[in-house]
């Protein structure tokens, strides 16, 4: 394992020097960088044109400039150096704090649209799978080839012009008609009717079960003002962490006399995350990362030993399912609280809660929650504009490796030994069919990097992107070789870590 | 070793029986008769394949919305100096009537005096779209077909002859995976659009998206090159370039016809990014990225200017997917005989 990641780190190494000795020399080749100089006719045309030459150091040769460039990242790489700037800009600025500033938005709009689309695409790949040539398969496989299809700047545009502006408006004033209501509680009603499948009578009735839910739901949250006012509570907490806890309980132990226990105890582990949230209710306010951090371990600490006291003989199933329930509770304590935020982020935003520019809202001065509410807002649309190319490509890429992966042998002699059809899927099936997933998530991590350079400039993100797209403009190489030295590190670790993954998945494969 | 080889006409012979054999072994995808002039079973694999692309209905949708859009959009306008149907030229600003508002009516149908609006200054939009689309549509088909034979001709050396000509084209071909896509092509498409039109930018960015089929391509040559019929051809003495392009060359064309259709349907989503980001197809020039960019502020006041060219966009490349994802199915039935 150390021996293949010392030898991939070398490796690594040289295919990044190589990257950006090839993108230097082709940025510093795309244009004239003297060309707004040389069009200017005013007065210290001479003196402007020289000061720009010393910047960018266009007496060397391109070959020396890249040299130099790399003297200047070597100095961030020396222990010891307090020189590090990355190069100079065509300002003569030095890059290093234009990117610290820029890749603090540019890795949260990243990383949020790869999970998010991750996680959505993987359940929607299995579903579909599962459920082959039915009417969901085709409308999940035509949605998928219209993603492929969508500009991303066109989208980004019209989610911008139309979602932003009528969800704000809505949001200043959440009222809805009777009719409105019953068609969003019909539609809800559809979709969970075409999703679940089965038979005819199975359709009606879910159909007609999730239409009246959804419309009791909404119901309840219009008159009670909630869309203002939004709120969770412990309560709320206590009883969706419940729900879920037996959910997937459900899901990865079975809800069979032989794993009762597993569910006992993911429950105890959602009551008690709950206790610990209620405990920990004077330190929200004053809320930092790393009180965050350390509420958030206790929590899932506490999950993961009440698997331990109730699972009995299946304590190691039951103690993974205690941490994932901790990590549940974590997620509806933060949701909890950034509800309560929204009245305060609200205000601040002039009743325009959902940003259109920029990244966030200046001079907010809100605490932990206003302040990563806000942040969780401005990542809204630009992270959905990202995701739904990426999702459309996990969502075919797990169907299909689903559906090799059910079709093989063993998965015949799973169910012909009589396993239920839940541990076939979850544990024979649900696995194997992630391994090809882990090189498609290190392979598309670049593109959605570069599909970040679009969304920021349709958002007005001051980002990593804006960095590239103006140096690039003004043929101005350092801010442009910051991004790429960005993305290049990242694009290889990551690559690293899916071969990892890859090992750990499959233990065939071994790292070598 | 040259002495050794057989007289160029014995092994042209010997060459074509190896070809009948291969014909006949089941276990290879079997080959196009235009390409290798091979008798009877090919020519039927052939057809089994135009069989099953007909029978692929979204497919064939694709492919007949294609042809429509390619007609009308080359026809509209005309071609360089061959002039087409529609009368207005894109160029020249005529009177704005009703708000330069669409007049395009579908029931009954009719064109009216600008069925896709007028812009700002007047100018016609569908004249304007039609421009915009060809521009976009002969830089999708250089970038497919440039793209698709660098990674063809990369991958096979690179899968033939492994060794060291493996790792240096490999490697190559790592360095610019790690480079997001749409980032080396803006920086090419600069360089492209300091030195000349629309052809050379289609021409280099052919030059940067070529990795993905490189790829695919050298994993195909890797298990095509142990099989039998290689190894024969190569124990008679048909010398590398030969068995490359005729023998196993062909045995890939259908991962390589998929890979170079979806090639064209993502580069013109690319250039419709780059001309965002304002590296792309540059004034007097247009393309459809171009105009839904130009009118981006005038969104409000004027939203058809924005969702014309984007919807052709969308069709274009929704219909060259469909095209490619039944040319899949076409060329390798397997996905679709699994029943889950």
């Amino acid at each position: 394992m150390l021996v293949f990641v010392a030898r991939r780190l070398v490796v690594s190494f040289f295919i990044v020097l190589a990257s950006t000795a090839l993108m230097y020399v082709l940025v510093a080749l795309s244009g004239n960088p003297l060309q707004r100089l040389l069009e200017y006719n005013g007065p210290g045309r001479a003196e402007r044109i020289a000061a720009r030459t010393r910047a960018l150091n266009l007496d060397v040769p391109v070959p020396g400039r890249y040299v130099l460039w790399l003297q200047d990242v070597g100095r961030c790489i020396v222990p010891g150096g307090d020189d590090c700037t990355m190069g100079l800009d065509a300002q003569s600025r030095p890059v290093l704090p234009q990117l610290q500033s820029a890749i603090g938005s540019t890795l949260r709009l990243v990383i949020a649209a790869t999970v998010l689309a991750l996680l959505l695409g993987v359940i929607t790949g299995i579903v579909t799978a599962l459920r082959q040539y039915s009417t969901f398969d085709y409308g999940v496989t035509l949605i998928a080839f219209l993603c492929f299809s969508l500009p991303l700047f066109w989208v980004s545009t019209l989610l911008k012009q139309y979602v932003a502006i009528d969800l704000n408006s809505w949001l200043a004033n959440p009222e809805m008609t009777y009719a409105a209501l019953l068609g969003v509680a019909l539609i809800a009603g559809l979709i969970w009717a075409v999703v679940i499948g089965g038979e005819r009578r199975t359709r009606l009735i879910v159909f007609g079960v999730s239409a009246v839910a959804t419309f009791t739901t909404l119901f309840v949250l219009l008159t009670t003002n909630w869309f203002r006012r939004p709120t969770m509570g412990l309560l709320g907490i206590l009883l969706i962490g419940l729900v879920m806890a037996f959910l997937w309980a459900a899901l990865f132990a079975g809800l069979r006399p032989r794993t009762r226990r597993v569910l006992y105890s993911a429950l105890a582990a959602a009551a008690a995350g709950t206790v610990v949230v209620a405990l920990a209710g004077p330190l929200m306010r004053s809320m930092t990362w790393w009180s965050f951090i350390a509420v958030s371990l206790v929590i899932i600490g506490v999950g993961v030993a009440a698997g331990l006291v109730g699972g009995g003989h299946v304590k190691r199933l039951a103690a993974q399912i205690g941490g994932l329930v901790g990590v549940t509770v974590v997620v509806l304590m933060a949701i909890d609280q950034m509800l309560g935020a929204y009245p305060y982020v609200y205000r601040r935003t002039g009743g325009r809660p959902i940003p259109t520019t920029g990244s966030e809202t200046p001079n907010l001065d809100g605490n932990f929650w206003q302040t990563n509410l806000d942040l969780a807002l401005h990542l809204l649309l630009p992270t959905l504009a990202i995701m739904l190319i990426s999702f459309a490509s996990y969502t075919r890429y797990t169907r299909a490796s689903m559906l090799d992966v059910l079709n093989q042998d063993y998965v015949r002699t799973a169910r012909a030994k009589g396993l239920n059809e839940r541990t076939v899927i979850v544990r024979h099936s649900f696995r194997n069919a992630l391994i090809p997933l882990a090189t498609l998530v290190a392979f598309d991590f670049a593109g959605v990097l570069g599909g970040a350079v679009v969304t920021e400039t349709v958002f007005g993100w001051s980002g990593m992107g804006l960095m590239f797209q103006r140096g690039l403009t003004n043929v101005d190489p350092n801010p442009v070789m910051a991004f790429f030295l960005v993305t290049a590190v990242a694009t290889v670790v990551f690559n690293m870590i899916a071969d990892i993954a890859y090992a750990y998945l499959d233990p065939r494969i071994r790292l070598s | 070793m040259t002495d050794q080889r057989p007289s160029s006409e014995g092994h042209e012979r010997i060459e074509a029986q190896m070809e009948r054999l291969v014909a006949t072994d089941t276990d290879v995808l079997e080959v196009e008769p235009a390409a290798t002039a091979i008798p009877v079973a090919a020519r039927s694999s052939a057809r089994t394949i135009v069989n099953r692309f007909v029978r692929h209905r979204a497919a064939m949708g694709g492919l007949v919305a294609l042809v429509l859009i390619v007609l009308l959009v080359f026809s509209s306008i005309g071609i360089g100096p061959i002039p087409g149907w529609w009368p207005l030229d894109y160029r020249v600003p005529q009177a704005i009537l009703n708000g330069g508002k669409p007049t395009l009516q579908l029931w009954p149908f009719s064109l009216g005096a600008h069925p896709f609006g007028q812009d700002n200054i007047g100018r016609d939009y569908f004249a304007l779209v039609m421009a915009g689309a060809q521009q976009s549509i002969i830089i999708a088909f250089l970038v497919g077909v440039i793209g698709s034979a660098i990674g063809t001709v990369i991958g096979a050396l690179a899968g033939y002859f492994r060794g060291w000509t493996e790792s240096v084209l490999m490697r190559i071909t790592d360095v610019i995976i790690t480079i997001p896509l749409v980032a080396i092509a803006a920086v090419v498409a600069k360089g492209a659009n300091g030195r000349g039109g629309v052809w050379l930018l289609g021409l280099f960015l052919g030059f940067v998206t070529w990795t993905g089929l490189a790829r695919i391509v050298r994993g195909e040559f890797l298990s095509l090159r142990e099989k039998e019929f290689v190894d024969a051809a190569r124990s008679v003495g048909v010398p590398s370039g030969r068995i490359i392009f005729r023998h196993i060359l062909p045995n890939t064309i259908g991962v390589i016809i998929v890979s170079a259709t979806l090639a064209m349907s993502s580069a013109i989503l690319l250039e419709s990014a780059l001309s965002f980001l304002g590296f792309g197809v540059q004034p007097p020039n247009t393309s459809l990225g171009q105009l839904i960019n130009n009118y981006r502020s005038a969104m409000g006041p004027r939203p058809w200017l924005f969702w014309w060219p984007g919807l052709f966009i969308v069709a274009i490349a929704l219909a060259v997917n469909f095209i490619g994802d039944g040319l899949r199915d076409a060329f390798d039935p397997r996905q679709n005989r699994q029943k889950a």
